[in-house]
């Protein structure tokens, strides 16, 4: 058993005849007696390094390995440059807590700031928090900031946003007495134009995804414009990894752009860790929630950094705090922020401009198939897209496993009508090979 | 150490660094993929050099404080030690597709079932989803499962929650979020429910209570079960935080002692690093009658196989994307596996044991707003240094020149000038020794010559800052000058 209590038995007893007490039991009479366990745990008991080692590796054959994916809808598998897993090694920042003392935390606060301002320009907007759980969060956040700065109850949101996204967004909607309203995709896979004019009357905003779930790019201008004519705020859910090809959302005027970090140097790691981005105007900050970092001076003039506005916060503020938010995802924004200041302005324009060649490269190889069509053939995409073939997607991606790849993602998993619908993803760590290899097995299906 | 500001990323770029590079494009190169009025300009960000960045990282993580720096007795955040094989065992899993299917993420699937199996045997629940990914994001979805419970009653009347004032800012902003009205009662003095209070609160509008135990005071609440009584004979349900769980593994069960649904900071009991601020995890748990709402999907098995369960007609919905933070469930499930049941009580005991012991040696010295047995964490203020001008926040600045991370200042909310200390097991009585002869020897300091202390930290690369003017001229964002 490791137990990583360093006291000896006879230091835990001088230190009991310090407090005045003979025994452990004696440190706990404040606890009714008929509560107390009678009976050990049921769990097993400590198990050495070298065991739980073992217990890890059968786990792990009970995984099958996974080279070749392309396999996106929320989670993508992009190159990790190796400075991001050695420097997170630095137990300085993994091991500390909230930097709540700033004179011992300046190199967790800077490493914030920083972050806030790379999101800035990532996004073209004015003000970051210090990230939220994940990007679903982010947008159920930005929910709640559109009807506190506009008063309004109502938020529509594009059917284009990922389910997950959706689902966790009426969770919370539900909680806060918000009237959701999804607005449609049109036969091109992007806002029904129509369908946002006809449901505006008395909404807060527009959330609208960019790409969207389905890969599928809008003209932002022309719903930014739309919406703001409307007199609701934009938020815009964003891919951040496309914005070294596509628009910003500062660049059409959106009001608030929120999405996940991870596609920037986090692994996929089953789901999490991920890290959720939300960036405003200037004029939001105060709705912003969460943990943001200002810059300031110390006592001598030397340039400092805090957590600040805090009287936003769950712990000044209490039950009257923008959001309850406390711990988020601080570590994952700083690999984050590590990631964009590795690929800088050209690397990450290389890296989007690989992501969109090569999907439209898969796409069109695909699109040859007998059977087999894209379901968006006239929209622009970055590196997601659906084909729909005359075949169940179930033998299409056995067909794909059969040739040791995963394959897309059948659209069955999240609504169970679309039986024929698969969403492929192409990043940079996918080969020309491994593309044909994939086009090749879906050519064989019987 | 000589105050200096640090660089940031931005004042070291140098126009035409750069620190990546890609393999040539192996596809034909399309032209005009994007519409010219969608597509984007190069992005503002800096550029540098791999060397650069490894520099400034690491020169950034010297300006900063860890539990592997040195003692961090944060009262209520448990900063015990992070053992270094957890760290090591979420790698097996990094390249797994939250999105694969089934039958190639059994090991995954096997993990999250097991580690629900553990966290129920620990605290007497019946059932815990994964997916909350921080305490306040459990003390939300736990809230959420006490509304579907009154909502699947039709007892819609049940709008309001009890949250004594003692507890955690977390709490009320929580409930809020959930959508309730809250009730605050005062606690008692030690910071225990006031039992008439929570009789006069309680009524047909109560969905529930939330209840810190040991409490933030770090002291058991011995009329816990006339509590629950109380608030169960109403019609309303228990909400237990988990911060200090740490005090009670292997003593006695949140569960047993009358609670309704749960989360635990897999952060703070289980040994998972904290990041400097997340990510952490916030698994709650529930009694058999509130299962049915819980998170979907949940992980189920059988014989053998493990599945996601997504039909669960009654489910509050989900609350993050996928499973949560799955990395932290590693690290959580290795700690779990390496103390074992009598592991996790030996880590209890010995928390509490920690905090009683440096509550016994401070006691001439320091104010004692309680002076009987604490759990894991005990509060103490400076008493007499007050009429030497010196409050909680010196002694705190004091402590950081002396090499510790200050306590938890001026929380609980109830007591005067608080000062939160919680040493948890990791530590040895010869830190902890250290540690006191160290607030001794501050407060001998502070009686003699208090400008001394109001002058701390000293040794810090920046002095105190001034947070009003951070607050009143917010700058978020480096901009170019």
């Amino acid at each position: 058993m490791k137990s990583y209590v360093p006291n000896t038995v006879e230091e835990r007893q001088a230190m009991l005849e310090t407090i005045g007490v003979k025994s452990m039991d004696d440190l706990f009479t404040d606890i009714p007696a008929d509560l107390k366990l009678d009976k050990p745990l049921n769990l097993e008991d400590g198990k050495s390094e070298i065991e739980v080692r073992r217990i890890f590796k059968a786990l792990d054959e009970m995984n099958k390995p996974t080279p070749t994916i392309f396999r996106g809808a929320g989670a993508y598998r992009h190159y990790i440059p190796s400075m991001i897993p050695q420097m997170m090694m630095r137990s300085e920042f993994y091991t500390a807590y909230t930097p709540y003392q700033a004179e011992m935390s300046q190199g967790m606060l800077q490493s914030i700031f920083e972050y806030q301002t790379l999101i800035c320009e990532i996004t073209g907007l004015d003000v970051s928090n210090a990230s939220v759980y994940d990007g679903a969060t982010a947008a159920a956040e930005s929910m709640l900031m559109l009807r506190d700065s506009k008063r309004k109850k109502k938020v529509l949101y594009s059917e284009g946003l990922h389910p997950d996204v959706k689902e966790v967004m009426h969770t919370y909607a539900h909680c806060a007495g918000i009237e959701l309203v999804e607005i449609p995709l049109n036969k091109d896979g992007v806002t029904d134009r129509e369908a946002l004019k006809a449901n505006a009357e008395n909404a807060a905003g527009y959330i609208a995804a960019q790409p969207n779930f389905y890969g599928c790019l809008d003209n932002m201008d022309e719903v930014s414009e739309l919406v703001h004519e409307l007199n609701m705020l934009l938020v815009a859910y964003v891919n951040p990894m496309s914005l070294g090809v596509v628009k910003r959302p500062g660049d059409y005027k959106a009001d608030i752009a929120i999405g996940d970090t991870q596609p920037l140097g986090l692994p996929l790691s089953y789901g999490g860790p991920y890290c959720g981005f939300m960036a405003a105007t200037q004029k939001l900050i105060r709705n912003l929630p969460g943990r943001i970092v200002g810059q300031t001076v110390d006592s001598e003039g030397t340039r400092t950094f805090v957590l600040t506005l805090q009287a936003r916060e769950q712990h000044i503020r209490r039950e009257k705090a923008s959001s309850n938010i406390c711990s988020n995802q601080m570590l994952c924004a700083i690999m984050s922020s590590m990631y964009l200041a590795i690929m800088g302005p050209q690397g990450m324009k290389e890296v989007a401009m690989q992501n969109l060649q090569k999907a439209h490269y898969l796409a069109n190889e695909i699109a040859k198939v007998n059977g087999t069509k894209l379901r968006y053939p006239n929209t622009p995409f970055f590196n997601e897209f659906v084909v729909d073939s005359d075949k169940c997607s179930c033998k299409i991606n056995k067909a794909a496993k059969e040739a040791g790849i995963v394959g897309g993602l059948r659209l069955s998993h999240f609504d169970k009508e679309d039986k024929n619908g698969v969403l492929y993803c192409a990043t940079e760590c996918n080969t020309r090979e491994e593309m044909d290899k994939l086009v090749k097995a879906l050519g064989g299906i019987e | 150490m000589a105050r200096s500001s640090y660089p940031l990323l931005f004042e070291r770029s140098i126009k035409g660094h750069r620190g990546s590079d890609l393999p040539a494009l192996d596809v034909p190169m399309m032209e005009n993929i994007i519409p010219e009025n969608m597509k984007g300009d190069v992005l503002p960000l800096p550029e540098l050099a791999e060397v650069d960045i490894a520099r400034h990282y690491t020169n950034l993580s010297r300006r900063n404080f860890g539990v592997d720096n040195g003692f961090y007795p944060l009262g209520s955040c448990t900063m015990k030690y992070n053992p270094k094989i957890n760290e090591e065992m979420p790698g097996l899993f990094a390249d797994m597709h939250p999105l694969m299917d089934e039958d190639m993420a059994q090991g995954a699937l096997k993990l999250m079932y097991d580690l629900d199996k553990s966290l129920c045997a620990i605290t007497g629940m019946d059932k815990f989803t994964l997916q909350p990914s921080a305490g306040a994001h459990g003390e939300f979805t736990g809230l959420n499962l006490i509304r579907a419970y009154h909502e699947s009653r039709n007892d819609t009347a049940r709008t309001e929650i009890i949250v004594p004032d003692a507890a955690h800012g977390t709490n009320p902003a929580s409930a809020a979020m959930a959508g309730f009205k809250i009730r605050e009662i005062k606690s008692a003095p030690d910071g225990s429910v006031d039992i008439e209070a929570l009789k006069a609160a309680v009524g047909p509008q109560t969905a529930g209570l939330m209840l810190t135990n040991p409490s933030t005071l770090g002291l058991f609440e011995t009329h816990i079960k006339e509590v629950a009584e109380i608030v169960h004979n109403a019609g309303g349900l228990l909400y237990y935080d988990g911060a200090n769980l740490n005090a009670i593994m292997g003593i006695v069960r949140p569960g047993d002692m009358g609670f309704d649904t749960m989360h635990i900071n897999l952060h703070k009991t289980f040994s998972t690093p904290h990041g400097g601020g997340g990510p952490g995890s916030g698994p709650v748990g529930c009694k058999k009658e509130l299962e049915k709402f819980l998170p979907r999907p949940v992980v189920v098995e059988n014989d053998g196989v493990y599945s996601l369960d997504f039909d669960r007609p009654e489910s509050v919905g989900k609350v993050r994307s996928f499973f949560g933070n799955f990395g932290v469930m590693v690290r959580a499930y290795a700690y779990i596996l390496s103390l074992g049941a009598n592991g996790l009580k030996e880590a209890s005991e010995n928390a509490v044991l920690n905090a009683n012991y440096v509550f016994a040696r401070l006691k001439n010295t320091y104010g004692i707003p309680h002076d009987r047995i604490c759990m894991h964490e005990c509060v103490i203020n400076p008493g007499e240094l007050e009429k030497n001008g010196i409050h909680t926040t010196d002694i705190a600045k004091a402590l950081i020149d002396r090499g510790y991370h200050p306590p938890t200042i001026y929380f609980p909310l109830i007591v005067h000038e608080a000062m939160m200390i919680e040493p948890t097991e990791s530590e040895s009585k010869a830190t902890l020794d250290e540690f006191v002869d160290a607030l001794i020897d501050i407060a001998r300091v502070a009686k003699e010559n208090p400008d001394a202390i109001h002058a701390c930290p000293v040794t810090t690369p920046v002095g105190r800052p001034d947070e009003t003017t951070a607050a009143r001229k917010p700058i978020v964002k480096w901009t170019q000058e």
